[in-house]
């Protein structure tokens, strides 16, 4: 199974998915791992460019184009906003229990989960790549894009419609949620335990 | 991983082979030495212009007009000592000036600095890279650059760069939103997102065929401030605002790293002048004498004129403008930028489907922003109706400098 799928690619596609993979895994290892908030999000950014380059390596450039704007370029940018208003980019002890239990049950849905996978691996061809993206898109005149457009805007019309009523109810109700009564949005003296004016300290490892 | 280089390009139609290849990495190697090379010229011709329209020399001991000034001062940070805040986040503060440097470099190689060249029988685009995406390649390298700022400000463990880098941070994503409808609009028009498509399209006559006249102007001048704001240069540079924020962001650098951050500044401002030229100027396009070897230097010449006028009107912006305080900056991205974008989208597209479609759609965008304008009006005095009596409330103050919109 695993020769065939090499055989499949050269060398150079075999070489980026390598990278790209290692990449994606290390960066979402460091994610859970590191300590800091914002060492976090930042590992998430890996993440998601290693995503973006396995996109590309599958020819679906717009997808790569899209995952970097939006997730690395505004998700996580906000992410890091907010962490960083609200204070809580302090390193935090591992030690701590926060829910009691949710170690074991993590590590029971890993073995479980990665069990599920490997079943369907050796169980059924799909899982490895015998489907790809690239196969409609490819053909096509427009490339990607075109075929990704016409799908959403024929097939998919309703799909994506109801989506973008969806976020927009969204952001209309977060607006109605922060207003309040006298008018106002929550400001800067509405919250008088927010560190605003303090002094922000990234770390709180004292430096040698 | 053909298609991440440029289907368009026919340097790419045998196959790929080390000739390719090096011609490839040649090109890399002359964009980013170019690169290196204007970055020092703008930093110069900026100080240049700046004096000239002050009534000062200038820099004018280094070489012959100043020219090599830059060169001094880069030596000059090179051999300063780097020093490191106690209280940073080491590893973050030392990425940062990387994180900004490295959008600003790849974000070149979308521009078509010139059309076809054949050499020794490879015929090839004079562009780095032509992906398919193309334009949105610069979205999302202009969305990474975010980070350079963003967390050098935050690892420098102080509190002018933290305001400096969240103000950033806000700035470049609001603004974001109307590059990117603005961006929108020619895409529309070109129906390709690839950028040697979109200066293909405007290249049959010259300056009739511009986007810069196909999308109405307007857009134009949209896309002119939201880059402005985008590169925080003036009037939206409160991101270092001095008499605010000390030196901003960058207040706790020093050494190279301070210089990279000021590199990739001038880099994205060239950057940027480039992509609007090949957005709204044709990039390259203009009356080519064919005459043995001039026919493919003239357009590049050309390309070079028409960013360099761009380059000017940034000085320009810079000597002129006062900054904009925060708020009034705020209130341009999300108040005017966006919404008028948005309309001149729906217009474009109308006109694209029909005249009369195009025109029906105007004027009911013109009728919608009456009404909301009425309404608006209508509320807020209703508003002051009821305040009025009683006092002031001590929040319905602007906060300034405070990033109300996110909070």
């Amino acid at each position: 199974m695993l020769t065939s799928l090499l055989a499949a690619t050269t060398t150079v596609d075999a070489l980026t998915f390598a990278i790209a993979a290692a990449v994606v895994l290390s960066g979402s290892v460091g994610v859970v791992v590191a300590r800091n908030p914002v060492h976090s999000a930042l590992m998430l950014v890996m993440t998601l460019f290693g995503v973006a380059v396995l996109f590309v390596e599958q020819q679906a450039n717009f997808l790569a184009a899209v995952q970097v704007i939006v997730y690395a370029g505004a998700i996580v940018v906000l992410f890091l906003f907010v962490i960083m208003f609200l204070g809580v980019d302090r390193e935090e002890s591992l030690e701590k229990e926060p829910l009691r239990a949710q170690r074991p049950l993590a590590a029971g849905l890993i073995v479980l989960g990665l069990a599920g996978l490997l079943l369907m691996g050796f169980g059924a061809h799909w899982s490895v790549g015998a489907k790809s993206v690239a196969g409609p898109s490819r053909n096509q005149a427009g490339g990607d894009v075109a075929a990704l457009g016409k799908s959403v805007f024929t097939t998919y019309l309703f799909a994506f419609e109801i989506t973008s009523a969806l976020l927009v109810i969204a952001v209309v109700g977060a607006v109605v949620l922060a207003r309040r009564p006298g008018g106002v949005l929550g400001g800067a003296d509405s919250d008088p335990d927010e560190p605003a004016d303090d002094a922000p300290s990234p770390t709180e490892e004292v430096s040698p | 991983m053909g298609s991440l280089l440029g289907l368009g390009d026919p340097l790419y139609a045998h196959g790929v082979h080390w000739v390719e290849l090096l011609i490839v990495v040649i090109k890399v190697l002359v964009a980013f030495g170019a690169l290196l090379v204007s970055v020092m010229l703008m930093i110069w011709f900026e100080r240049k212009v700046i004096s000239d329209m002050q009534a000062r020399v200038g820099p004018n001991r280094a070489g012959p007009w100043g020219l090599l000034q830059t060169l001094a001062d880069g030596i000059k940070l090179f051999f300063k000592e780097d020093l490191l805040p106690e209280r940073a986040d080491r590893t973050v503060f030392k990425l940062a000036p990387y994180l900004s440097i490295l959008p600003a470099f790849l974000s070149f190689a979308i521009v078509p600095v010139g059309g076809l060249v054949t050499v020794f029988g490879h015929r090839f685009e004079l562009q780095v890279a032509d992906p398919p995406v193309g334009i949105l390649f610069l979205l999302a390298m202009s969305s990474i650059s975010v980070y350079g700022v963003m967390l050098a400000g935050w690892s420098s463990g102080s509190k002018y760069p933290l305001l400096g880098s969240v103000r950033a941070s806000a700035q470049m994503i609001s603004y974001e939103a109307a590059l990117g409808l603005t961006v929108t609009m020619v895409v529309l028009l070109a129906g390709s997102l690839s950028t040697r498509a979109i200066v293909e399209h405007q290249s049959h006559t010259f300056f009739g065929s511009w986007y810069l006249i196909h999308t109405g102007i307007l857009p134009f001048f949209l896309f002119m401030i939201a880059i402005t704001a985008e590169l925080t240069r003036p009037p939206f540079d409160l991101v270092e605002a001095e008499q605010e924020l000390v030196g901003g962001f960058n207040t706790e650098y020093s050494s190279i790293r301070f210089a990279l951050f000021f590199m990739a500044e001038f880099m994205n401002t060239i950057t940027m002048s480039a992509i609007v030229v090949t957005l709204f100027l044709g990039g390259p396009d203009g009356p080519t004498p064919h005459v043995f070897i001039l026919s493919w230097v003239v357009p590049v010449l050309w390309f070079l004129g028409k960013t360099l006028v761009f380059l000017f009107i940034y000085v320009w912006l810079r000597a002129a403008l006062p900054r904009l305080r925060y708020d009034q900056l705020m209130d341009l991205g999300w108040k005017v930028l966006i919404p008028l974008s948005l309309g001149w989208v729906l217009v474009l597209a109308a006109f694209l489907v029909g005249r009369w479609w195009g025109v029906g759609v105007m004027l009911a965008l013109f009728a919608a922003a009456g009404l909301l304008f009425r309404s608006v009006m209508v509320g807020s005095e209703r508003d002051e109706a009821i305040e009025a009596p009683g006092a002031p409330e001590p929040g319905a103050t602007p906060e300034l400098g405070a990033p109300g919109m996110v909070r």
